[in-house]
C-alpha cells in the first residue's frame, strides 16, 4: 500500500508517494532525483548511499523512507556547496581524492559526522569509524590524508 | 567558494543533462558548414578550436579516475601554446571520437595521446600558416602565447586562434595508419615540440572533475534518465549452466512490473526502480536442474593442475634449460596458486538504451563503447552508424567488469518493450557474474652451480585463458544477454610470462591454458581484471626469485642487481631500494615475537614502465593478520605528465593490490558462485590500509610516456609475500594470504 511520506532533503521539503518499506534510497534517487547517495550493494556493507538523517550518518538503502518521516535527510549534495563548502569537500577536493568517486558519500558523510563528535580524530579513531566502508579504487591513503585536512591535524 | 568551470560542467556535473538535453551530449556549436566524416585521417576529428579560441578535443579513449583527460589536455596546451583550461576532453562517445581502443593496457597516454600530440602539433602549423598570411609575417618571425599569435618585435601585429579558425573546421587530412583501436595512428607533417619546450606537461594540475564528485553534482551512467523509461532488472540463473524452465509471472501480480523473457534471459521491468527491484526478488522461475560444472574453491587448483591443455607458448626459450638443470649443483623448485578474483566494482554495473526502429542509442560507463557500439548493432539488429553509444563514468572500473553486459540487456530489453530501458544489476549480480580474473598454478625451477650462480631458470603457467571473453564487447557472443540468446562465446586462448630483464644463461618462460569450466554464459567467464594476469604472473615469478635469493644466502636486492640487465631496470631496484632504506641484512629478529616485522622486494616491468616496491609488513603470531604497513615504490613509465595524478594513480594501484593479495577469491561450489556481495567478497578496508606509501618516481623526459595505470599492481603481491616470508621465515605461496591461510602456514612452521 501507497503512503504519503514527508521530510526534508538538504533543507527543502519533499514528499514522496511509495510504499513505506521501500528503502529511502530509492524515495531519494527515483522519486526526488537526489542522486548523490548511490546504490552499491543495498545490503549496508559498502556505504556509498550513506546519508545523515537528522545529523546521523544512515545507510539509505536499508533505511525504509517511512522511518524518517518528519526528519532532515542530508545528502552529500546538502553536506556544502560550492559557495559553502564543509571543510571535508575542501579537502577532499585538495586532496584529489576520488577515482572513479562513486563511494564518495559513504566515506563523507561518516567522516562529517565523525568530526562532529570528534573535531581532532587520532588515525586509530579515523579507521574505526570508517569500519565498513569501501573504495574499489583503493584511494584510501588520500581519504586519510583529506579527513585529517579537514580536521588540521598533522600526518 | 569553489568555481564549478565550464570543465567541471562538460566532464559530469549535473548541470549537463539541464544544458543539452541528453545526458553526454556536447554542444553542436563546435563548427559551422560541414563537418568532415568522423575519421581518424581528419584533422576535425580530432581538434576544433571554438569561436572564443578554447580548445575542444575528441579522445577515443576516456578516463577512469586517474585523470587521463588532465594529461591529455596538458599535452594538446603545450603542443598548441594554449592555456591548460582553455582546452576540454570530449571522451568515449561514438557520435565524437574515433575508436581509440576505449580504456585499455593503460595507454590512454602511451598510445592515446600520440595522436593527439600529432593533431595538436598540426593544428598549430596549420594556425600559424593562416597568421603569416594574416599578419603579413613570415611563419618563422611568429610565436604564440597563450593561443594569441604575435609577429616578432611588433606588438600591434596579433592575431587569436579564435579569429582565425573560430566555428570553422580544418579540413585538413592527416596521415592514418588504417587501424582502429589501441593501434590507431594519425600524424600530420608538423613535428611536435621538444620535452625541453614543455610548460603545462609536468606540472601537476588537478582534476577539475573531483570537485563535482566532492560536492555529489558529478554524474554517473546509474544517474542518467530518459523520459519514458523503464527501470529493468535480470533475474539470473541460480545455478551455474542452468536455463529456465517456466516464469510465473503470477507471482509479481501485487507489483506494477512485468516480465520480459527472450530465450534464457529473464528480466523485470516497471516505471518505478523499487518495482522492479522487488519484483526482480519475488518472480519465481523453475530452471533445469543443476549440471555441477565446477570444481568446488578448495580443489580448483588441483582441477587446473590435472586439466588438460588446450594451447600453450614458450615464449622465452633461451640455451637448454633441461641440461643445465639436470647438470646443476642445486636444484630450487616451487609452486603457487592465484585464485579467481572479481573486479567487483564499486556498484554494479548500469546501463541505459533507447533502441528504436531505426536507431539507437546507449549510455554505459563500459570502457569501450565503440565496441559497445557493434555489439549492440548486431544484438538488436542495425547497422553500427546508427547506434551511438556514449559513455559516462560508470560504478568504478578496472577492465572488463560487468559494464558491457549491462548495455548489452539494457539494449536487448529496450528493443523488446519499445521504450527506453535503465538496467542496473543488484550486487549479486555484479559480484557473482563480472567476469573474473583467471586462476592459474605456477611453477618454477632454478638450477644453481657451485659457485652459487644460477644456470637454469625454468618457469611455466598453467591457467585459464584470460579471455573467456574478449574485452572488448564488439560481438554479442562476448555479452551475456548474446550468449544467454543464442551466440555461442569464442575464446581466445591467451596467457603471459613474466616480464623482467633477469638474463640467465639458460632460460625458459612459458604457459598452458586449460578448458573453461563451462562453455556458456558462466560466471565464471574470465577476462580482462586490472593488469591482466600481471598481479598473478609476477606474484609467483618474484616470489621465485626471492626464494632463489634466500636459498643461495643472498640479499634479494643485490641478487636482483646481478641479474637484471637493464640498465633502467637497474636503476629503479636502486631507487627503490634506496629509498626504503635497504640494508641487505639478514633480518634478525625473523619467526621472533607476538608480532614478527619484515620487508619485501619485488620488481615487474609491464611495457615499458619499470617498478620496483619494497613491503614493510606486521605478522600477528595469534591472528594470522598480516598489515601491510608502509610500501616505498619506485616507478619509471618515462616523461611524466602529472605528477601528482601519477602518484594518486599509484597509490591506487597499490592499495586495490593490496587487497587482491590479502582477502580476495571468488568462492564456489560445484554449482554456483558464493561470492555474491562484500560479505562474501571481502576486499580491503581502512583498518587494513597502509600507514604510508613513498613513491619515488624517475622523471625520463627523452623516453617515451609508457603506462601507469596498471604497472605498480603487478609488483605488490610477492613484496608482501616475500616480507611475510622476511619477518616469519614461511613462505606463503597461496593466494591470498589471509589471516585463515597465515595462521595455518605459521603452525606447520
Amino acid at each position: 500500500m501507497s503512503e504519503r511520506i514527508r521530510f526534508v532533503v538538504d533543507g527543502k521539503p519533499a514528499e514522496v508517494e511509495a510504499d513505506p518499506a521501500m528503502p529511502l534510497l530509492y524515495a531519494l534517487r527515483d522519486n526526488l532525483s537526489a542522486t548523490a547517495p548511490k546504490f552499491g550493494c543495498g545490503l549496508a556493507q559498502c556505504g556509498a548511499c550513506t546519508v545523515h538523517v537528522d545529523g546521523r550518518a544512515t545507510r539509505a538503502c536499508i533505511t525504509p523512507v517511512s522511518a524518517v518521516k518528519g526528519k532532515r535527510v542530508t545528502t552529500l549534495a546538502g553536506l556544502g556547496t560550492p559557495e559553502k563548502p564543509h571543510p571535508l569537500q575542501t579537502a577532499w577536493i585538495a586532496e584529489q581524492v576520488p577515482q572513479c568517486g562513486y563511494c564518495t558519500s559513504g566515506w563523507m558523510m561518516t567522516a562529517a559526522a565523525l568530526l562532529r563528535e570528534k573535531p581532532k580524530p587520532t588515525d586509530k579513531q579515523i579507521r574505526e569509524a570508517c569500519a565498513g566502508l569501501k573504495c574499489r579504487c583503493g584511494t584510501h591513503m588520500a581519504i586519510m590524508r583529506a579527513i585529517k585536512r579537514a580536521a588540521g591535524v598533522t600526518a | 567558494m569553489i568555481a564549478l568551470t565550464r570543465r567541471d560542467l562538460l566532464k559530469g556535473a549535473g548541470a549537463l543533462v539541464v544544458s543539452f538535453g541528453l545526458p553526454g551530449v556536447v554542444p553542436s556549436a563546435l563548427g559551422h558548414g560541414q563537418k568532415p566524416a568522423l575519421l581518424p585521417d581528419e584533422l576535425d576529428s580530432w581538434i576544433a578550436v571554438q569561436a572564443d579560441g578554447g580548445v575542444t578535443v575528441f579522445f577515443g579513449k576516456m578516463d577512469m579516475g586517474q585523470g587521463v583527460d588532465v594529461a591529455i589536455a596538458q599535452i594538446v596546451a603545450d603542443e598548441l601554446d594554449v592555456a591548460f583550461d582553455r582546452v576540454s576532453v570530449v571522451m568515449g562517445d561514438t557520435a565524437f571520437t574515433c575508436n581509440q581502443g576505449g580504456a585499455s593496457g593503460s595507454t590512454a597516454i602511451q598510445r592515446g595521446g600520440v595522436t593527439l600530440r600529432f593533431a595538436a602539433a598540426e593544428a598549430r602549423r596549420l594556425l600559424l600558416a593562416r597568421a603569416a598570411e594574416k599578419l603579413g609575417a613570415p611563419v618563422e618571425t611568429l610565436t604564440v602565447t597563450d593561443g594569441v599569435v604575435s609577429a616578432n618585435g611588433d606588438s600591434q601585429k596579433k592575431v587569436g586562434y579564435g579569429e582565425l579558425i573560430g566555428g570553422q573546421h580544418f579540413h585538413h587530412k592527416l596521415e592514418w595508419n588504417k587501424q582502429y583501436g589501441n593501434t590507431l595512428l594519425s600524424k600530420g607533417q608538423a613535428t611536435p615540440k621538444k620535452p625541453s619546450e614543455y610548460r603545462v606537461v609536468g606540472r601537476s594540475i588537478p582534476q577539475a572533475v573531483i570537485t563535482g564528485k566532492a560536492f555529489g553534482r558529478a554524474q554517473y551512467v546509474t544517474d542518467v534518465r530518459i523520459p519514458g523509461m523503464l527501470h529493468a532488472r535480470v533475474v539470473r540463473p541460480p545455478t551455474a549452466g542452468c536455463g529456465p524452465l517456466t516464469v510465473d509471472e503470477s507471482s509479481i501480480s501485487g507489483i506494477p512490473a512485468r516480465v520480459i523473457r527472450e530465450k534464457e534471459v529473464i528480466a523485470v521491468v516497471a516505471e518505478h526502480e523499487w518495482d522492479a527491484v522487488r519484483a526482480a526478488r519475488q518472480l519465481k522461475v523453475t530452471w533445469t536442474p543443476p549440471c555441477t560444472p565446477f570444481p568446488t574453491t578448495e580443489t580448483l587448483h588441483d582441477h587446473i593442475r590435472q586439466a588438460k591443455g588446450i594451447g600453450n607458448q614458450t615464449p622465452i626459450n633461451k640455451g637448454d634449460v633441461e641440461t643445465a638443470l639436470k647438470g646443476a649443483h642445486r636444484v630450487v623448485e616451487a609452486e603457487y596458486e592465484w585464485p579467481l578474483q572479481s573486479h567487483a566494482s564499486m556498484g554494479p554495473a548500469c546501463a541505459v538504451a533507447d533502441v528504436r526502429a531505426d536507431h539507437a542509442t546507449v549510455w554505459t560507463g563500459s570502457q569501450k563503447p565503440h565496441y559497445v557500439q557493434t555489439g549492440v548493432a548486431k544484438l538488436v539488429g542495425l547497422p553500427a552508424a546508427k547506434v551511438r553509444v556514449t559513455w559516462i563514468p560508470g560504478p568504478g572500473s578496472y577492465g572488463r567488469n560487468d559494464a558491457g553486459d549491462a548495455a548489452h540487456d539494457a539494449a536487448l530489453l529496450s528493443k523488446l518493450t519499445g521504450k527506453p530501458v535503465r538496467m542496473q544489476y543488484m550486487r549479486h549480480d555484479g559480484t557473482a557474474w563480472d567476469p573474473k580474473g583467471p586462476a592459474a598454478v605456477y611453477r618454477g625451477r632454478a638450477g644453481v652451480d657451485a659457485n652459487g650462480d644460477v644456470v637454469a631458470y625454468d618457469f611455466s603457467a598453467k591457467g585459464f585463458t584470460r579471455m573467456d571473453v574478449d574485452p572488448r564487447e564488439g560481438d554479442p557472443r562476448e555479452t551475456l544477454a548474446g550468449q544467454m540468446t543464442g551466440y555461442a562465446p569464442k575464446p581466445t586462448i591467451i596467457f603471459q610470462v613474466p616480464a623482467e630483464s633477469y638474463d640467465f644463461a639458460n632460460k625458459r618462460c612459458g604457459w598452458e591454458c586449460i578448458a573453461p569450466l563451462l562453455e556458456r554464459a558462466s560466471p565464471l567467464r574470465t577476462a580482462h581484471l586490472r593488469d591482466p594476469l600481471g598481479a598473478e604472473t609476477h606474484f609467483a615469478s618474484e616470489s621465485f626469485i626471492d626464494e632463489i635469493a634466500h636459498a643461495l644466502g643472498a640479499d634479494p636486492v643485490a641478487f636482483r642487481l646481478k641479474y637484471v640487465k637493464d640498465p633502467r631496470h637497474a636503476a629503479v631496484i636502486k631507487a627503490a631500494a634506496d629509498k626504503a632504506g635497504w640494508t641487505g641484512t639478514p633480518n634478525p629478529n625473523r619467526g621472533k615475537g607476538a608480532v614478527m616485522r619484515g620487508r619485501g622486494f619485488s620488481y615487474t616491468e609491464r611495457i615499458g614502465t619499470v617498478v620496483a616496491v619494497v613491503a614493510d609488513v606486521e605478522v600477528d603470531r595469534r591472528t594470522g593478520r598480516v598489515w601491510a604497513r608502509r610500501f616505498t615504490v619506485a616507478h619509471d613509465c618515462g616523461l611524466i605528465i602529472n605528477p601528482k595524478g601519477l602518484e594518486l594513480t599509484i597509490e591506487g594501484n597499490i592499495v586495490q593490490a593490496l587487497s587482491r593479495t590479502l582477502f580476495e577469491e571468488v568462492r564456489f561450489d560445484r554449482d554456483r558462485v558464493l561470492s555474491v556481495d562484500w560479505a562474501t567478497y571481502p576486499i580491503l578496508e581502512m583498518q587494513d590500509a597502509p600507514e604510508k606509501i613513498d613513491i619515488v618516481l624517475l622523471n625520463r623526459p627523452d623516453a617515451p610516456a609508457t603506462g601507469a595505470g596498471e604497472p605498480s599492481t603487478r609488483t605488490v603481491p610477492a613484496a608482501i609475500a616475500n616480507a611475510i616470508f622476511d619477518a616469519t621465515g614461511v613462505r606463503l605461496r597461496r593466494v591470498p594470504l589471509t589471516p585463515e591461510r597465515v595462521k595455518a602456514a605459521l603452525a606447520r612452521a
